[in-house]
């Protein structure tokens, strides 16, 4: 514990990310905090909004428009945003004490989680992760080569990233014109031979993660039949008895919907997209050149555990899925940061309601906080991250005015960003994310679409640096 | 949602006894870690019990005398358990069905932590208000 008196005088704050957690954690602290809190956020990307814009469906634009009320938080006159700065290779922990009273990480979940079967990690074996980043253009995923010359494609996981993914596979290229999409990868989609897109849950109908508009939005889908089992569809004895004892009426309204497409007949469009349940993924089998060529599934039935889950047990069926192309859509985890404790298990930061704890004592650190995905692991839509901001930041403040901080030798206003540019750094400033932002949408309406995303950092920075007339033009060489 | 992203931010430490130790000495801390159950665990380190405020009051109204008994004599064993991997939507409902109110969380024979049904109401209330939240930035933004 260390004396900083932070109230009233000021309470800095540093929050690593710019995503969901980290705009609901400023745009608290501004409501509750003392006059004088001041916030800098800083993000390794020079965009801020973290999966908002790099994980969201780009054919789901209405969702992103929560960033406006990220960027009246960025309007404040208390808030900076330092974006092209990466906690741990451009910012350590030792400059932020040195500078801040508090640090809140919100880093998200950074990797994909590991499904631990043999041939994992077969050449065409992708996680969702990368190709979610891919199709969203997140800069360092750009290099990332999908094989779409394969006319079978496998999906595992019945999440709604499982389903983003095995929608953006069957977009049509009208579709596909209406996202932000970068157009090298609007040409790599429609180029795509996808045939058939089989997305693969291990338990049945009832506990499937998808949510219902999500499950609706793939049974209206212009270019392909949604096709599903009717006998995968039935529910079993168990999972009546879950439906109906839950009272759920939109769990109630899921398994009816996934009844009724059951029952449908296909239409006879370009694609299908197979919805199926359990099967469970046991191996990816290899060719001779150590690519992917087949995905062999368990089939499974539902076993009550001792709390009341319906979990996959295999019965010894099996069956193969002759595919060279395998989406791992199995959930994403949290990376470690350096100098910051981490629990391994649940692959998150190790912390009692956002407070960050000793590894040794598991007594709080002062000065020390996180929230979002990197403080609870990777599950939740995009809101479900201010109740939990708010609940670090309230402890954040309790704190502070016990005087429970770090205490800065220096002011971050003073030191900042001076001492980031004598590192080199070209930080990029929320009025530099404007720019960015009103070039990429110039070159969408020239599109006729709502963006046309910058992929590089190094185009983003040299739209920065040109005289604001010919920022178009880099837009363009970009596209 | 499942129980591991309410165990992520609870922080790893799990209050545990013995069967052994005294009533007086495992109501002392019930009081001193403000909890309202202590899972009562093997020599192994594998739950075996489970002391509930319940399980005092039922014994202290039954004029069971606290003085010489143990935590071995007043637990409710077996205890009901879950994993990781469990539905938060499933387990709340065995707990409301059956009534009770603290989980061991364990995996593999390994104690991990403990929830409880607060613990998965406001994981239930925060899902549900993040959904509502995000329509809602839908529709006045839009
Ligand atoms: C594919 C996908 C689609 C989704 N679609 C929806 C949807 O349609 N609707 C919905 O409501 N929710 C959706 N979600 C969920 C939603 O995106 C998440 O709940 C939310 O983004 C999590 O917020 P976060 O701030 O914790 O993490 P993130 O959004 O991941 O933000 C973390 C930020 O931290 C930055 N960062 C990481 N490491 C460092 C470092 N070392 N230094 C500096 N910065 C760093 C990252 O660059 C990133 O900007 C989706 C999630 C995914 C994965
Ligand atoms: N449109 C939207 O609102 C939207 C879009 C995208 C994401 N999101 C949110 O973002 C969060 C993350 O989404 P997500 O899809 O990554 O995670 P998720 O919802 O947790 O889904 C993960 C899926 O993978 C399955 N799975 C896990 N391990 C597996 C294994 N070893 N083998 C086979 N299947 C396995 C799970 O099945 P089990 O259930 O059997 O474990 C589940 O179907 C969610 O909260 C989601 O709602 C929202």
């Amino acid at each position: 514990m260390s004396g900083g008196t932070p109230t009233p005088a000021a309470l800095n704050v540093a929050i690593i990310g710019a995503g969901p957690a980290a705009f609901y954690a400023a745009e608290a602290l501004f409501r509750d905090g003392p006059p004088t809190t001041h916030v800098d956020m800083f993000d390794r990307l020079p965009t801020p909004f973290g999966l908002v814009r790099h994980g969201v469906a780009p054919d789901h634009q209405k969702i992103k428009n929560v960033t406006k009320s990220f960027s009246q938080v960025a309007a404040d006159p208390r808030f900076r945003f330092f974006g092209n700065v990466e906690f741990g290779r451009d910012l350590s922990l030792d400059d932020i004490r040195a500078h801040y009273h508090q640090v809140l990480f919100a880093t998200g979940a950074q990797t994909d989680r590991r499904m631990n079967i043999p041939g994992e990690d077969l050449r065409g074996s992708h996680p969702a992760t990368a190709f979610v980043a891919w199709y969203n253009g997140h800069p360092d995923f750009q290099d990332c080569q999908f094989d779409l010359s394969q006319e079978r494609v496998a999906v595992v996981g019945v999440g709604n990233v499982a389903v983003d993914v095995a929608r953006i596979l069957c977009l049509s290229r009208e579709e596909m014109e209406q996202t932000d999409m970068p157009r090298h990868v609007i040409e790599a989609l429609s180029q795509s031979r996808v045939r058939e897109v089989h997305l693969l849950g291990r338990r049945g109908p009832a506990q499937a993660a998808f949510t219902n508009p999500e499950l609706k939005e793939l049974g209206n889908l212009a270019d392909a039949d949604l096709v599903i089992r009717p006998e995968e569809a039935a529910l079993d004895e168990l999972s009546r008895a879950e439906v109906e004892a839950s009272g759920d009426r939109m769990l109630q309204r899921k398994v009816d919907m996934i009844a009724e497409f059951a029952a449908r007949p296909p239409e006879g469009k370009e694609r299908q997209l197979f919805l199926r349940f359990f099967v469970s993924p046991v191996e990816l089998i290899g060719g001779v050149s150590g690519t992917v060529t087949a995905l062999k599934l368990v089939r499974t039935r539902l076993v009550a555990s001792e709390s009341g889950t319906l979990s996959a047990e295999p019965t010894g069926e099996f069956e193969t899925i002759e595919t060279g192309l395998v989406f791992r859509s199995v959930g994403y985890r949290g990376v470690p940061l350096p100098g910051v404790p981490f629990h391994e298990r649940w692959g998150v930061i190790l912390n009692e309601s956002g407070r960050i704890l000793d590894e040794a004592s598991n007594e709080p650190l002062p000065g020390m906080y996180t929230s979002g995905w990197i403080k609870r692991g990777p599950s939740g839509v995009i809101g479900t991250n201010k109740p939990d901001s708010v609940e670090t930041v309230a402890a954040m403040l309790e704190d502070a005015v016990s005087g429970r901080t770090f205490a800065p030798v220096e002011s971050a206003r003073d030191a900042y960003p001076a001492t980031l540019e004598s590192r080199g750094l070209r930080c990029v400033t929320f009025d530099d994310w404007c720019r960015i932002d009103a070039v990429e949408q110039a070159q969408g309406a020239r599109e006729g679409r709502p963006r046309a995303k910058l992929t590089s950092v190094a185009e983003m920075l040299a739209c920065l640096d040109a005289p604001a007339a010919s920022s178009s033009q880099v837009a363009s060489a970009a596209g | 949602m499942k129980l591991e992203s309410i165990l992520a931010a609870k922080g790893p430490q799990v209050i545990t006894t013995g069967a052994g130790t005294s009533i007086s000495d495992a109501i002392a801390l019930l009081a001193h870690h403000n909890i309202g159950a202590v899972i009562v665990v093997d020599p192994a380190g594998a739950p075996s019990g489970i002391l509930s405020e319940r399980d005092i009051i039922r014994h202290l109204a039954a004029s069971d005398a606290p003085a010489g008994a143990t935590v071995g004599d007043w637990m409710t064993s077996p205890v009901t358990v879950a994993t990781p991997a469990d539905d938060v939507d499933a387990v709340l409902q065995t707990m409301t069905a059956r009534r009770f109110r603290h989980v061991p969380v364990v995996e593999r024979g390994r104690l991990l932590g403990m929830v409880t049904i607060g613990d998965l109401v406001k994981a239930e209330r925060d899902d549900f208000q993040g959904a509502i939240e995000s329509l809602e930035s839908q529709l006045l933004d839009a």
